[in-house]
């Protein structure tokens, strides 16, 4: 009771702004906006970089000369500056990397969140979760020295370097991110959901495929967005598996280079700073930047369409 | 042609019989020797304090407890005119709940249209001709009092439903698979007070229709809706009787303490 008095008292006449305390929220503040807005300062330098060295690139070669020219030679006495063959080979490489990641890492999520029995799950999680930690040169090497030799018993006509075996490696490499996520997703989506598909007679498999995933429908998007752009970007496994040649294709069966492939491929060269070869880099960045970019604005909207309300 | 006097169905008195239903999860006891009865196309209204195991009484009549592990039954649980324990262990806990619907404390409609949510059991069970899914469809909104809400707006997404719009819904999601028995777990616990008089009515509505079993926390809404209560306390039934009896003269003291408010 005295206490009470005593606080009451020590209260008495003060209405107005403490200094102290508005002082101390406003620092937290700052120092929130600050950190949200270093990762968009960042976003914006890469943009500035790329689109200012590419600038100087499509002084050289005319923008249409690099969207419809077919051959990407830049490094050749005959140069032709033409994306699409870095393009296809970007494209085919993800393509099948993300038939094998989507359907796997989905399937892996739903078992494990809505059939594993807790002690699996907790032993496959870890273990999931590992293969996503193993370095991706190794899973190039994995692909080449492992993936290729099984393929060609298969395929004898297959080459020693293929987008099939790097897009399949590359797919297995994302499977994790895929499962994780859309596991995850699944996991938060509440159990009266999945009690009211169960007290209709649902089994555990119609519960998951027509109640837990359209619930879940935006967490996974978010996941294969990822994966996507997982895929897109990846340069070990492509540079080491698929060869580098550049090579206008849809064949999987057929060597070809990525555009990340070729950036790495040219930077690890004795190109001079400033020359055309040297700013090709950039142009070629700038387009698996919009390629990506691409990508993440479709899932966006996909999101932004089927938002998820329990 | 002679109507063969034996083969027409007599009325049947209980739905379902309780026989000494004990049930643990895991180790702990939250049911013990039940013996009750549902009335055949009555309301029996399970009351108590909560704790008392009224909600895991109703989830062993659709087996809901079978969906998680370490969750044991004992005793029986008859199902009329079949004459079978649905906890035996050779009944198909999906094959209970095709026959015995239930509706939540919360209400849980799934992300998917008006109409996909009431056709979602219909579904299940493998029905996919359009016409009889829209008959099975309007009958059961008609019957859940949703049907002039809802009719020129049933492929909107069931969560632009107000709250107690919501609730009837998941009873015409319960009701479209024509089911026998019918389990409230509280259904208006989350209502306000207008669409909680809108969802006793339907209830007392359907009572023609089909038995039904509702746990409440409030003892008016046990008194107004249903025509038999069971008193629950600490997992065991103390009193169970005609609603009239169990709220004027209640046989035992514990219910008549907790009914008068004296308790719980």
């Amino acid at each position: 009771m005295a206490e009470e008095s005593h606080s009451k008292a020590a209260h008495a006449g003060k209405l107005g702004y403490s200094f102290r305390r508005n002082l101390h929220e406003r620092l937290i503040e700052v120092f929130l906006f600050l950190s949200a807005v270093f990762s968009v300062a960042i976003m914006l330098a890469i943009i500035v970089m790329l689109v200012k060295e590419s600038i100087i690139f499509f002084q050289h070669v005319s923008i249409w000369e690099f969207l419809t020219d077919t051959q990407w030679t830049p490094l050749f006495d005959d140069a032709h500056y033409g994306i699409l063959p870095l393009v296809s080979g970007t494209l085919v490489s993800s393509f099948i990397a993300l038939l094998v990641a989507l359907p796997l890492g989905t399937i892996i999520a739903i078992y494990l969140s809505e059939f594993a029995p807790f002690t699996i799950r907790e032993i496959a999680k870890p273990f999931l979760e590992l293969l996503g930690g193993i370095p991706t040169v190794v899973y190039g090497y994995f692909a080449l020295l492992f993936i290729t030799p099984i393929l060609q018993i298969i395929f004898p006509e297959l080459p020693g370097f293929s987008l099939l075996s790097a897009g399949l490696v590359m797919g297995i490499m994302i499977i994790p991110y895929v499962s994780s996520m859309t596991e995850d997703a699944m996991r938060a989506v509440p159990m009266n959901l999945r009690e009211g598909s169960y007290a209709m007679g649902a089994t555990r498999f119609q519960t998951a495929i027509r109640v837990v995933m359209p619930a879940a429908f935006s967490g996974i998007a978010a996941a294969y967005i990822l994966g996507i752009s997982r895929a897109v970007g990846e340069t070990m496994v492509v540079a080491i598996a698929a060869g580098m040649q550049p090579n206008l294709t849809w064949n999987p069966m057929e060597p070809a280079a990525t555009i990340t492939a070729y950036i790495v491929q040219v930077s690890l060269g004795d190109l001079p700073h400033g020359s055309i070869g040297y700013q090709t880099i950039f142009a070629a960045g700038l387009t698996l930047l919009i390629l990506t970019l691409v990508f993440n604005v479709i899932g966006h909207i996909m999101r932004k369409r089927y938002r998820e309300i329990y | 042609m002679q109507i063969n006097q034996e083969k027409v169905a007599k009325p049947i008195q209980y739905k379902s019989e309780v026989k000494n239903l004990s049930f643990y999860y895991g180790e702990f006891s939250a049911l013990k020797n039940i013996d009750m009865a549902l009335h055949d196309k009555k309301i029996t209204a399970l009351i108590g304090p909560s704790g008392c195991g009224k909600s895991t009484f109703l989830r062993c009549f659709n087996r809901m407890h079978d969906l998680y592990p370490g969750n044991r039954y004992e005793g029986e649980i008859i199902l009329h005119p079949d004459n079978v324990n649905i906890l035996a262990s050779n009944v198909d806990p999906i094959e209970v709940r095709m026959r015995i619907s239930m509706v939540f404390q919360k209400p849980n409609p799934f992300p998917k249209s008006i109409y996909e949510n009431v056709a979602y059991g219909l579904r299940v069970r493998g029905i996919k001709q359009r016409a009889v899914l829209d008959e099975r469809v309007e009958l059961a909104l008609r019957n859940s009092a949703l049907w002039d809400e809802v009719k020129d707006r049933q492929h909107d997404l069931a969560f632009n439903l107000s709250g107690g719009q919501q609730q009837r819904l998941c009873i015409a999601r319960a009701l479209a698979t024509d089911p026998e028995i019918l389990l409230f777990d509280e259904p208006t616990s989350a209502l306000d007070p207008i669409a909680t008089a809108s969802i006793e009515e339907l209830i007392t509505d359907l009572k023609n229709k089909v038995t039904i079993l509702i746990v409440t926390h409030n003892m008016q809404q046990a008194a107004r809706v249903s025509d038999y209560t069971a008193y629950m306390y600490l997992g065991e039934l103390i009193e169970f009787n005609v609603t009239d009896t169990i709220f004027i003269k209640p046989k035992n003291k514990q219910t008549e303490d907790y009914i008068t408010g004296r308790f719980g």
